[in-house]
């Protein structure tokens, strides 16, 4: 029985964005814009923002102020932090990452990048590709986005200018040749009057290409999870001793990637040994197959020692095993980086002690050259070697971001200090 | 294999099922917030999805204000028995007689008051974390807020200090006497909390659906009597159709007009307004633009 084939509720997709861009971009008129033109906007928002916008002596519904959030930030006047928008239209239910644009705010992209499967880039069609355009698109290069959509704003103030539009991504494409970006759209919009966000307008009438909403509602995204290779690390294990279920254990967890049958072969990392996938249990009874990214529980054929921490995966398709790899780390604490410290790493269900056993190099995000360092300081992002106590089961994230991702933290502050991408385990 | 798209409902489900795992095998003592509203109904199906067929490897616990709607707390009692788990229930009324909480009147809004009883109760249990049912889409200090969203000794949020959260990498270590809120269902909205709750087919307290109801119209909304609110002079109350769409404090918590007497109206009805949840239901939310980001400080849910 599978509890999927019984929803009786039109389902559609949810999609992950985020969008980067700095104040000036119109970054937040251009969510206000979609939130508006949606119909996502609730009356007493709506009626908030106006009067807001008449207490600062503005005249009309600044779509900006929608996304202001905190007191400190209002007083300021700025953006301090990641913040989650939701809306929906009838085809795709969306999640917005909404995050300050600004040179200190590395982290916050990072942060709002790594769960999602498209990025907006926003450029002011008056300046062009700008430094923190370039650093924008690196970023979401490194956190492997698999879509990127770069918005053209402003076109109001460029006279709506085909050969502005052209230059600019004649330019980005020149740059983004360098970075490992699958795919990217360009479009021309102005956020501030609508055109081509959600409704096309009569003022670009030479761009033949879709709205961005449009864009937003159709870019197939059932490939950004890996399909191919199945990764289960266990979070939990189910015994729950009683009468009718007394041999019953349960290993619980979410299929990161890949997707698992009854009766597949299976491997437990790190111990290396083998058994069969058993049943595949859910609340509403038991399934034939699962995949990524449900939460399920198994069981298998053989009474192995498995606990949280360890992975199963398919025979055959093994990840690698390992207790030194390289990575990009991006560093995102106040405190730099000690490697004369032992740090803690979480990554997948495991937390192992680490240490920095090499810089190799610093990239400057606004170049992309790379800088010999001996240290690391907030929003640096460098390639190095780590070490680790325990081996973890991993791989290139490039190739499968939920087991080449990790996080590192502080052990005496407890604070989440870095972020890294797992290149080739060595 | 499929390309059958993975459906909203189901990607929210497994994530928040992730979520309460992680904080079940990471945090030493939790505990779930049980109100019997429809938010906390998701995450008792949340946890019995993530857990089943063991038990849940926390308590449930409720903060009563005492100002709670009988149906309410009668749903509270009879749905903790029927999934066998064992229920705490700490009132705001011993920390009034403790001299814990002092109201100006009888009948003042406790709404506020909860943290003060709720962060008594943490230090009583030792409870490391506490399993809540806030939504993003609710607020907007909320929108900001992390799933794991650290308090510090004094059970307050520092908006400008919070760990960064990536994939789902949750760290979840905290000093000694700090304490975590994790919102499992952060990423729903109030749409998808009742398309769940008809996919699931829970129960509901009575009070979301239409009924009539005695309410009384102050500033720009309905208030319920009760014998904490009665019409004052110059007011008259009158029965009208409503239901309610969020449960709390029956001194602040206002019912809407609304004839939807089943799930799919009011799915039909929340795919179709035009007034956030907290908008049209809470005044304590309605005291100034930052209302709530002010409590939370304070240590609230």
């Amino acid at each position: 029985m599978s509890a999927i084939e019984k929803i009786p509720l039109e389902q559609t997709e949810l999609l992950r964005f985020i969008t980067a861009g700095s104040v000036d971009d119109g970054k937040s008129t251009l969510i206000g814009r979609l939130l508006h033109d949606s119909k996502s906007i609730f009356e007493d928002q709506l009626s908030s923002i106006t009067s807001t916008t008449r207490k600062r002596g503005m005249e009309g519904v600044d779509l900006s102020l929608l996304t202001d959030g905190l007191q400190a930030e209002r007083e300021q006047g700025i953006t301090i932090d990641v913040a989650y928008r939701y809306f929906a239209t009838p085809k795709r239910k969306f999640i917005i990452a909404d995050t300050p644009g600004h040179e200190q705010y590395t982290r916050n992209m990072v942060t709002g990048a790594s769960t999602a499967n498209l990025a907006v880039i926003l450029i002011d069609a008056r300046k062009g590709v700008l430094t923190q355009s370039r650093r924008h698109a690196y970023l979401a290069s490194l956190v492997g986005i698999p879509h990127l959509v770069v918005a053209v704003n402003k076109m109001d103030l460029v006279d709506y200018s085909q050969s502005v539009f052209d230059g600019i991504c004649r330019d980005f494409s020149a740059f983004a040749e360098r970075l490992n970006l699958h795919h990217v759209d360009f479009i021309p919009i102005s956020a501030l009057n609508g055109d081509m966000v959600v409704e096309r307008g009569d003022r670009l009438n030479w761009y033949k290409g879709t709205t961005l909403m449009d864009l937003l509602e159709n870019i197939s995204i059932s490939h950004d999870v890996n399909k191919e290779d199945f990764r289960f690390p266990v979070q939990w294990v189910c015994r729950p001793h009683t009468e009718k279920l007394h041999d019953f254990r349960g290993y619980m967890g979410r299929i990161e990637s890949g997707a698992i049958q009854v009766g597949d072969a299976i491997t437990v990392l790190p111990s290396g040994l083998n058994s069969r996938v058993k049943e595949i249990v859910l609340y509403e009874g038991t399934v034939a197959q699962a995949e990524a990214p449900q939460s399920v529980t198994l069981t298998i054929e053989d009474h192995l020692d498995i606990s949280r921490g360890d992975v199963m995966v398919k025979t055959g398709d093994l990840p690698q095993v390992s207790k030194a790899f390289d990575a990009m780390l991006c560093w995102l604490s106040e405190q730099p980086l000690d490697p004369a410290r032992k740090y803690l790493i979480k990554h997948t269900t495991r937390v192992v002690k680490a240490v920095v056993n090499r810089i190799d190099y610093r990239v400057d995000v606004n170049t992309m050259n790379q800088e010999s360092s001996d240290k690391l300081t907030m929003n640096d992002i460098a390639h190095v070697n780590i070490k680790v106590q325990q081996p973890l089961v991993c791989d290139d994230y490039q190739r499968n971001r939920a087991t080449g991702c990790f996080i590192v933290i502080d052990e005496s502050s407890n604070n989440t200090v870095g972020a890294g991408m797992i290149c080739t385990p060595v | 294999m499929s390309n059958r798209p993975f459906a909203h409902l189901d990607a929210l489900e497994s994530e928040s099922i992730h979520i309460m795992r992680e904080v079940a095998a990471e945090c030493a003592n939790p505990v779930l917030l049980f109100s019997g509203g429809k938010d906390s109904i998701v995450l008792l199906r949340l946890a019995e999805k993530a857990f089943r067929p063991c038990r849940f490897p926390f308590p449930l616990m409720h903060i009563d204000t005492e100002h709670n709607f009988p149906e309410v707390i009668e749903f509270r009692d009879h749905r903790a028995k029927e999934l066998g788990e064992r229920l705490i229930v700490r009132s705001m009324e011993d920390s009034i007689k403790k001299g814990r909480v002092i109201l100006r009147s009888e009948t003042q809004s406790r709404n506020a008051f909860q943290s003060v009883t709720l962060l008594d109760a943490i230090a009583e249990f030792k409870f490391d974390a506490c399993i809540g049912g806030a939504r993003r889409d609710e607020e907007k200090a909320r929108a900001k807020e992390r799933i794991f969203s650290f308090r510090d000794e004094f059970g307050q949020w520092d908006p400008k200090n919070q760990r960064p959260e990536l994939w789902d990498l949750y760290n979840t270590r905290t000093h000694s006497g700090e304490n975590i809120r994790v919102f499992p269902i952060s990423n729903w909205t109030e749409l998808d909390v009742w398309e769940y709750i008809l996919r699931e087919n829970l129960e509901v307290p009575s009070i979301y659906f239409a009924h009539e109801r005695e309410v009384i119209r102050r500033d720009s909304g309905l208030l319920p009597v009760s014998r904490l609110v009665q019409p004052d002079v110059d007011e008259r109350s009158e029965k009208l159709t409503v239901r309610f769409r969020t449960v709390g404090d029956m001194s602040c918590t206002c019912p809407v007009a609304s004839n939807a007497a089943t799930v799919e109206a009011i799915i039909a009805e929340t795919a179709m307004t035009r007034i956030t949840e907290r908008g049209a239901t809470r005044m304590d939310d309605q005291t100034s633009d930052a209302s709530m980001e002010l409590r939370k400080k304070e240590g609230y849910f």
